[in-house]
């Protein structure tokens, strides 16, 4: 529970963002990611940026809550930053650190693939928390459906990635569980040599699997049960519709790459 | 052991939208020897309690005192394992911590993990063993070749192998059939009284709670809201209905028998005991006619 780790973790809100339809959050991610590749001055990056930042304005996540979760991430951001202002050798030479000279263009070239990898973040995990679980894979299975026709198990792929989501939180809490009453009994996972810390894990993998298998089991004869039999003519509780809100945002997006696609140098 | 939380909170993931104070300013004492029941709704604070007492959870203020161990906020506790050797807990469904091939070697990993010699590790099992009533041709099989209730009692062996000072225990009768409750309760009491144990029951069952506990402790919102003898505590049913806790039975019978002009206080009464009371006043009350 006390992981930072933000991927996947819904934050409820009735935001703007959160009441807009899964599948055109995903849609315009999808290109998003894509036309952030094409930018390449300072105003096209300008208007990504804001495009990024305002709807993490608009989505009413807690600013400080969003970086926190960019913890772990940061690392890599930084870390390219610093491979391409080490590594590139054009232009001319902007200062030198160390007697390692460092070019203008790594400069540049350091800040502007770090902020893409900020932003690519940034839009993705606003994906992840303002979208149920539930809602991401109804949506990956719509988005899916043409592919039905040529026979891929689009419905069996999504009740598969809605059934591992779902049960990631109830693993991590068996997991925290399990890992306490092994403590309890002088398992010590924290400290000790890696040889003895290897071996301090398998009291917690044995019985973590053993309750996986028997929830596995229960939960298809609970499916069974009620008649579960696969996708075919099953109906769904929440039908996706595009709102206006939707068409507005799809609007803003072409406005977007618009813009971007003008302001490249 | 004495048993000491000096103004404790907790809260769980602090600073994010999931922040949740679970214990607050929670402050009690617990006498070396005795048997408290710990009540409380789910979501009291229970759990989390129970858990600062072998150090799994470290107070966000205040300080918890278990014997000679001191775990203080902000502070790292060096002696934990050896305050988890003296603290032995018993979680809810502790059949799901079982992993060894064999039933001897469940019981004997917490005793080893504390650095405890074979020959030690031999004689507690077989205590442990005989404590809660399996049978030593089990100590062969693999725990997972058993049947819940089985599984539970080697749970629980494995934890008094670890022949500790302070037992905790946490539900340890949930999902058990009415006989192997009692028996299982009846098995801590006796192992309460012959060792001298500090015992800590969490439960749902105010029954267990009449039965065994001398001193209680109800929780609500993570603060203490009642405590004292069960006497004390059952006496007080409006306070406990205010926080959807229910009575004894004994208890809610007497209220009930009042609407019905049978006028008897609570004084601690087992129901023979009551039956007879009122067998007594019902003849007694034949000679006014």
């Amino acid at each position: 529970m006390s992981s930072s780790l933000i991927i996947g973790q819904y934050i409820p809100s009735d935001s703007v963002i959160h009441r807009l339809d899964p599948r055109s959050k995903i849609a315009v991610i999808f290109f998003y990611v894509v036309i952030v590749f094409f930018a390449n001055s300072v105003m096209s990056y300008g208007v990504l940026a804001l495009f990024a930042l305002s709807s993490a304005v608009l989505s009413k996540v807690p600013f400080s809550y969003i970086m926190k979760g960019l913890k772990p991430v940061w690392f890599l951001v930084i870390f390219t930053f610093l491979l391409h202002l080490f590594v590139t050798r054009e232009g001319e030479v902007a200062f030198s650190l160390f007697g390692w000279a460092v070019y203008e263009e790594g400069l540049i070239q350091g800040a502007a693939i770090s902020l893409r990898f900020f932003l690519l973040i940034l839009v993705t995990s606003l994906l992840t928390l303002t979208t149920t679980p539930i809602e991401i894979t109804d949506a990956i299975e719509e988005l899916l459906g043409p592919l039905k026709k040529v026979k891929f198990p689009v419905h069996e792929l999504a009740l598969m990635m809605s059934i591992s989501l779902r049960f990631i939180p109830t693993l991590m809490q068996e997991t925290e569980k399990i890992s306490k009453a092994q403590a309890s009994r002088g398992v010590d996972f924290r400290t000790g040599a890696f040889k003895d810390r290897v071996k301090a894990v398998v009291p917690l993998l044995v019985p973590l699997f053993v309750s996986a298998f028997k929830r596995a089991e229960e939960l298809a004869m609970a499916m069974e049960a009620r008649g579960y039999q696969g996708g075919e003519g099953r109906t769904k509780l929440r039908e996706l519709k595009l709102e206006r809100r939707d068409w507005l945002l799809f609007a803003v997006f072409i406005l977007l790459a618009a813009v971007l696609f003008l302001t490249r140098s | 052991m004495d048993i000491t939380f000096d103004h404790v909170s907790y809260t769980y993931q602090p600073n994010t939208p999931f922040e949740h104070r679970a214990l607050d300013d929670l402050s009690f004492t617990i006498q070396s020897g005795s048997f408290v029941a710990v009540i409380g709704h789910t979501g009291s604070g229970k759990s989390t309690l129970i858990q600062h007492l072998n150090g799994l959870l470290q107070p966000t203020e205040g300080q918890v005192q278990v014997g000679p161990y001191t775990m203080k906020a902000g502070e790292k506790n060096k002696q934990l394992m050896k305050l988890r050797e003296n603290v032995g807990v018993v979680f809810q469904y502790p059949e799901h911590q079982l992993f060894e091939e064999t039933v001897e070697k469940d019981i004997g990993f917490g005793p080893q993990n504390f650095g405890v010699g074979q020959d030690e590790i031999k004689r507690r099992t077989k205590e442990a063993v005989q404590a809660v009533k399996l049978p030593e041709e089990l100590l062969e099989r693999s725990p997972f070749d058993l049947s819940g209730g089985q599984m539970r009692r080697v749970a629980i062996s494995g934890v008094l192998a670890m022949d500790p000072e302070v037992l905790v225990l946490d539900e340890p009768t949930a999902g058990l059939d009415p006989n192997g409750r009692k028996e299982i309760m009846d098995m801590f009491y006796h192992l309460h009284q012959e060792k001298g144990l500090t015992t800590v029951l969490v439960t749902h069952s105010m029954e267990d709670a009449l039965a065994y506990a001398d001193h209680i402790i109800i929780m609500n919102q993570g603060k203490v809201y009642r405590e004292g003898t069960p006497l004390e505590i059952f006496k007080q049913q409006q306070a406990l209905e205010d926080v959807q806790l229910d009575v004894p039975e004994v208890v809610s019978f007497l209220k009930m028998a009042r609407d019905y002009g049978l006028d008897l206080e609570y004084e601690g009464q087992t129901i023979a005991e009551l039956a007879k009371e009122i067998a007594l006043k019902v003849k007694g009350g034949g000679d006014h006619e």
